[in-house]
């Protein structure tokens, strides 16, 4: 049991991508355990999203290999990635607008879930329920607000039944007792056993998330580790706010008394 | 698959309407089944493209060059001897090969490219027909063995061949409205990269979409250059046709069961009454439609709720209605 759980479910080795000569992903390599929450951060055009994209077969690698479950998914095209269990919401969400969000959810049950339609209806209900839109089911997605389509995305990941759920800024655009609900949902998943990776801005959404947090900067991965021990790290305070605000602050923190 | 109560009713309705038309076949007189032939045929043309028009949303302007290549693959065929319904068969196959490679190229493209991509194989295709004489008789056109028996026996059989061809259509449009697979189409249509993330082989479902259209079109064209008997490269190929059968489903209402049906009885009474007394007029009456389907009622027919139509046109214009906030 430990032997299996220690194992990782995901591995990235030396994974990089050239857009026209920038190395938006560089030379990364990295490991997820069954059922762990991970946070993805750093600052804007640092990679994260070009990461998810190579990870969900969306962007083809310029180099490196990607092992899920012990094989290469490398080569496989998107939906076989997605069939294999590996879910992904989009920064900016991508309903099918005008079906009703049951029909949305189903989508996701049907295709990647490997349900018959009438269990789809099922499991897409349950998943609506949990994400609390089960009031809004015969509505068409278009018609959502923004808060509510974030969670549209993620009800339809769930119902993809998931081993890994990559959510990238799920929680961008809420308001503060949205996120709170969020994060419990968030919680709750984890829970069932599934690994999570959030890409994520806000630094609070991070610590109430993840244990372990990887910073990438210029496409490659400068700070990993507990995410407390990560966020004081001096290369990531410079990565986000650069090098004369980096040396200013790690001064006055060593001024401070302890 | 989902069969539920109005799917159950939509079924009885469009097989109790192809077994009256079957029945009727027999009280017709030679003009009647003349034109019962024709809108069979047109229904065929309109189900085809449903599927890749319709529910894949790909606008699709192709439907004349499967329709000739089935003309010509039956032609050809019964003029090599072999047997009619055979011939028919050899078309079906060939539709949907030829949709298959022509569809690993084309459905990459989207849209409008797309559009233009499939009228252009209706005009290529035209031209091989046109300069290769030794197999299709060129511009000359080509004879095809007129079937033994009186005219009025052969007419019938060609209304039923038709129809049931017909009912072929509407039975596959309605396993594809319910199944996983139309479902999948339908996601397409919205979206192709949040289809392929739930898990959905967009390529792979575009093309097997595409070849159903392929093989209805090019099946109803081989019915019909039997039924003819001579057919020509401007007959098959033509341009009016692809564009009429897009613009009939458009009508009827894309994307839905009975929308291409609906589409083609339109047509073919318009055609029938209206342009026998105002031939001059036919392109410009069409042009109107168009114009008129697209700006007022684009989900045509059966893809418009009337219902909340009629009901926004009678409550006051200051209920403007709120956009969803992006």
């Amino acid at each position: 049991m430990s032997a299996s759980a220690d194992k990782p479910i995901l591995e990235l080795r030396n994974v990089s991508r050239v857009f026209d000569g920038i190395r938006a992903v560089d030379n990364v390599s990295l490991s997820f355990k069954a059922g762990e929450i991970v946070g993805l951060i750093g600052p804007n055009g640092a990679g994260k999203t070009t990461l998810v994209n190579l990870i969900s077969g969306f962007v083809r690698v310029s180099g490196g290999d990607v092992i899920y479950e012990g094989r290469s998914i490398v080569r496989d095209k998107p939906h076989a990635i997605a069939r294999a269990g590996i879910a992904r919401t989009f920064q900016i969400v991508q309903p099918f607008a005008q079906m009703t969000v049951l029909e949305n959810v189903m989508a996701g049950a049907i295709y990647a879930g490997h349900c018959g339609m009438r269990q789809a209806q099922e499991k897409a209900m349950e998943c609506l329920a949990f994400t609390k839109l089960a009031s809004f089911a015969d509505k068409p997605a278009a018609e959502l607000a923004l808060a509510n389509r974030k969670r549209l995305e993620l009800a339809k990941s769930l119902a993809m039944n998931p081993r890994i759920l990559m959510l990238d800024e799920v929680n961008a655009g809420l308001n503060s007792s949205e996120i709170d609900q969020a994060i419990a949902m968030i919680h709750e998943i984890a829970g069932q056993g599934i690994t999570i990776i959030v890409i994520e801005h806000l630094m609070r959404v991070v610590t109430a998330l993840a244990k372990r947090a990887v910073v990438l900067h210029h496409g490659a991965v400068v700070s990993e580790g507990p995410t407390e021990s990560v966020f004081r790290d001096p290369q990531v305070i410079e990565a986000y706010l650069g090098n004369k605000f980096a040396k200013h602050f790690a001064e006055s923190m060593s001024a401070m008394p302890s | 698959m989902i069969f539920d109560r109005p799917a159950i009713i939509k079924l009885v309705v469009g097989v109790a309407l192809f077994m009256g038309a079957a029945i009727a076949g027999g009280l017709l007189d030679n003009y009647q089944l003349q034109v019962g032939t024709s809108l069979a045929m047109l229904s065929v043309l309109c189900m085809g493209w449903n599927i890749t028009g319709g529910y894949m949303g790909y606008p699709m302007l192709g439907m004349a060059a499967f329709f000739g290549l089935g003309c010509y693959i039956d032609a050809i065929a019964q003029v090599a001897g072999i047997p009619v319904v055979a011939a028919w068969l050899l078309a079906t196959a060939g539709g949907a090969l030829t949709a298959a490679l022509l569809g690993l190229a084309l459905l990459r493209l989207k849209g409008h490219y797309f559009a233009i991509g499939t009228i252009a194989i209706v005009e290529v295709l035209r031209e091989v027909s046109n300069n290769w004489e030794s197999l299709t008789g060129g511009a000359v056109g080509l004879n095809v063995p007129i079937l033994q028996g009186d005219p009025e026996t052969v007419g019938r059989f060609f209304y039923l061949a038709m129809a049931s061809l017909a009912l072929l259509a509407f039975l596959i449009t309605i396993v594809i409205d319910r199944s996983r697979f139309g479902f999948g189409l339908r996601c397409i249509r919205q979206n192709e990269q949040a289809a392929s993330m739930v898990g959905i082989d967009v390529f792979r479902y575009k093309v097997a979409a595409f070849m159903l259209s392929g093989a209805l079109g090019s099946t109803a064209g081989a019915v019909y250059a039997s039924m003819v008997a001579f057919i020509e490269p401007k007959d098959a190929f033509s341009l009016i046709m692809t564009i009429e059968v897009a613009v009939m489903t458009m009508l009827g209402g894309m994307g839905t069961i009975f929308g291409p049906l609906a589409g083609a009885v339109f047509f073919v009474v318009l055609r029938e009454f209206v342009w026998a007394n105002f031939i001059n007029w036919h392109s410009g009456i069409l042009g109107l439609i168009v114009v008129i389907v697209i700006y007022f009622v684009p989900g045509g027919l059966f893809g418009t709720n009337w219902k909340a139509l009629f009901r926004r046109a009678a409550r006051p214009r200051a209920s403007v209605r709120s956009q969803p906030a992006l």
